[in-house]
């Protein structure tokens, strides 16, 4: 070999040192990726995933709360008066804009999940100065639609996905 | 550092081991002949002290994980085992727990002293880096281990941080879904939070070490603040400064022991011996009270988002101290102005920590934000500025002439 070879040419050596250096990124990256995909939810984590619920013992204006995932579940059967309070602030200017026809598959239950959107406390039912939820962590205020009116957390109560199997029962998830 | 000392092995053993494996020569010029400022006051004890603390906190860990089951079923009585059977395990947690207050309020003195005379100036920053990682480490190894215990507090505590990662955009949901392994704070959390809790304490050491090492280049900074310029600045580390650490050690032992012996769940909280429910909320949720500072901050502000960087924020700030202080006299002794702004700040700090444990309403919630402004005010207004308009006192010629030098200022 000669000493003159031209300093701007790729060689065949420099060939070799990317590709092995770019085979041994991609071997680094599919060995770790097992070793952080086990942190994520595991199968037993996800099975339980569904649960029924029976809501005729639920009386007008009271609430069940179940567990669903780890998390609590507010159903709750609201009075007349409760749904009129919640449509009547339908069009006021809310942190997170939404209409009570919307969070509802029917307008006498509603049924969310109970962590606080701010830091995932559970808001307490029945409380705060809209007599819906009140979070006890942070100090956020829910209306009885489950509408974040004032306080710290971003968004309203998350609405689960659920089904009505009968007029008497509930599936979540 | 240079030093005029060299270590001579002084037998036919030690020189055949010091030309295989140094480690007396290391031991000899690093530990004991080590020069070190002879104006330091006790203030640099708590380097030594904290040392103790780590060790102290390793030790009786690892006695405790072996009496500890890291199971949601399990846990909660396990600990109850621990402090009703196992002989003395009500005085190794005991240890263990207040262990890590005591190593906070030591870590609290120590950075405060380093703030007041200039430790981390040219050329001390990468120790003063290192510092800040240790004590990021310490906040996370401290948070894991707190949720170990499987009380309310711990699962709450664990939920509302958590879930403080779940207001990024994009990805929040899925990595808070990641470090919990499931929806919630769950068997999977407490698994990996034993893990990590186990494993943190030894990266620490390893920063420690690295600390150390940094440290050893340049040697002390001093409360004049001036660099050692030759032997009469100087005396070796043994015996001087092995026997203020020690004595200083011993009378921060007596009031870790005033809390092991006489009040061991002052700084503790009593719903963490009720065990975690999922389905219930305790009324107050409070973090332990070397966290009360930045759970104050995280709630002074209205917007979820905001708070959380503002809250990661006010321990970022400490990482580009060494540029925000634009002074470059060392030590806070001779900025007679940077003093008042310097007392100020510790007392921001201490109202912090008490308006983290006050419900962020009304006066308390205006308070914290005016401490957490001024929190950030100091750092990035009053260092920078201040360095640059501020008339230094007159400064002593060297280490040695000092006190001379502050007799003759007190006469003027």
């Amino acid at each position: 070999m000669s000493d003159t070879l031209d300093d701007d040419k790729p060689t065949r050596r420099d060939f070799l040192y990317i590709t092995t250096g770019a085979f041994g990124v991609v071997g680094a990256a599919s060995v770790a990726w097992p070793l952080i995909d086990q942190l994520n939810p595991d199968a037993s984590v996800k099975a339980v995933s569904t649960i029924e619920v029976d809501i005729s013992s639920i009386e007008p204006g009271s609430f069940l709360k179940v567990a669903w995932r780890g998390k609590p579940i507010y159903i709750r059967r609201r009075t007349n008066e409760e749904i009129a309070d919640a449509e009547k602030d339908d069009n006021l200017n809310l942190p997170d804009p939404q209409k009570d026809i919307d969070r509802v598959q029917k307008k006498e239950w509603l049924v969310v999940v109970g962590v606080c959107t701010h830091l995932g406390c559970i808001p307490i039912a029945n409380q705060g100065e809209y007599e819906g939820w009140f979070c006890p962590c942070h100090g956020s205020h829910y209306d009885i639609s489950g509408r974040i009116r004032k306080g710290p957390a971003p968004t309203n109560l998350e609405v689960p996905p659920y089904e009505f199997v009968s007029d008497s029962l509930i599936k979540i998830g | 550092m240079d030093t005029d000392y060299k270590y001579e092995p002084k037998n036919g053993l030690t020189r055949w081991l010091d030309s295989r494996l140094p480690l007396m020569r290391f031991t000899s010029e690093h530990v004991l002949q080590f020069p070190t400022p002879k104006n330091l006051n006790y203030f640099w004890t708590f380097g030594f002290i904290l040392t103790m603390c780590l060790v102290t906190q390793i030790i009786t860990g690892i006695i405790l994980a072996m009496h500890y089951a890291p199971s949601t079923l399990l846990a909660f009585d396990s600990v109850e085992h621990i402090m009703r059977n196992v002989n003395y395990g009500w005085l190794i947690r005991y240890i263990h727990s207040n262990g890590a207050s005591m190593f906070f309020l030591a870590v609290f003195i120590h950075m405060f002293r380093g703030l007041y005379y200039g430790s981390y100036k040219e050329p001390r920053e990468v120790i003063w880096i290192l510092g800040c990682i240790i004590y990021l480490l310490m906040i996370v190894t401290a948070f894991m281990g707190y949720v170990l215990p499987w009380g309310q507090m711990s699962f709450w505590g664990a939920t509302v941080i958590i879930n403080l990662v779940g207001t990024l955009p994009l990805i929040g949901e899925s990595l808070t879904q990641m470090l919990l392994g499931g929806f919630a704070v769950d068997n999977p959390t407490l698994n990996r939070f034993f893990s990590l809790h186990y494993l943190l304490p030894f990266i620490i050491f390893g920063v420690v070490l690295l600390h150390i090492w940094a440290l050893h280049v340049p040697g002390n900074n001093n409360p004049v603040g001036l660099s050692v310029q030759g032997k009469q600045d100087t005396v070796a580390f043994h015996p001087y400064y092995t026997v203020k650490d020690f004595f200083a050690y011993t009378v921060f032992l007596l009031l870790f022991c005033y809390f092991i012996f006489y009040n061991p769940n002052a700084l503790g909280h009593a719903d963490n011996y009720i065990e975690a429910d999922a389905m219930v909320t305790p009324a107050h949720i409070v973090p332990e009270w070397y966290l009360l500072p930045f759970y104050a901050i995280l709630r002074a502000v209205p917007d979820k988002l905001a708070g959380v960087l503002l809250m990661f924020g006010a321990i970022a700030v400490l990482f580009f101290l060494p540029w925000l202080d634009t002074a470059k006299v060392r030590s806070g002794r001779y900025r007679p102005i940077f003093r008042y702004f310097y007392v100020l700040f510790v007392i921001d700090c201490l109202i912090l920590g008490y308006l983290g444990a006050q419900v962020p309403e009304g006066i308390y919630l205006f308070l914290s934000r005016v401490t957490t402004i001024y929190y950030f005010a100091f750092f990035l207004l009053v260092l920078p500025i201040l360095g640059r308009i501020e008339k230094m006192k007159p400064m002593p010629i060297g280490i040695s002439n000092s006190e001379l030098s502050r007799d003759m200022v007190a006469a003027e």
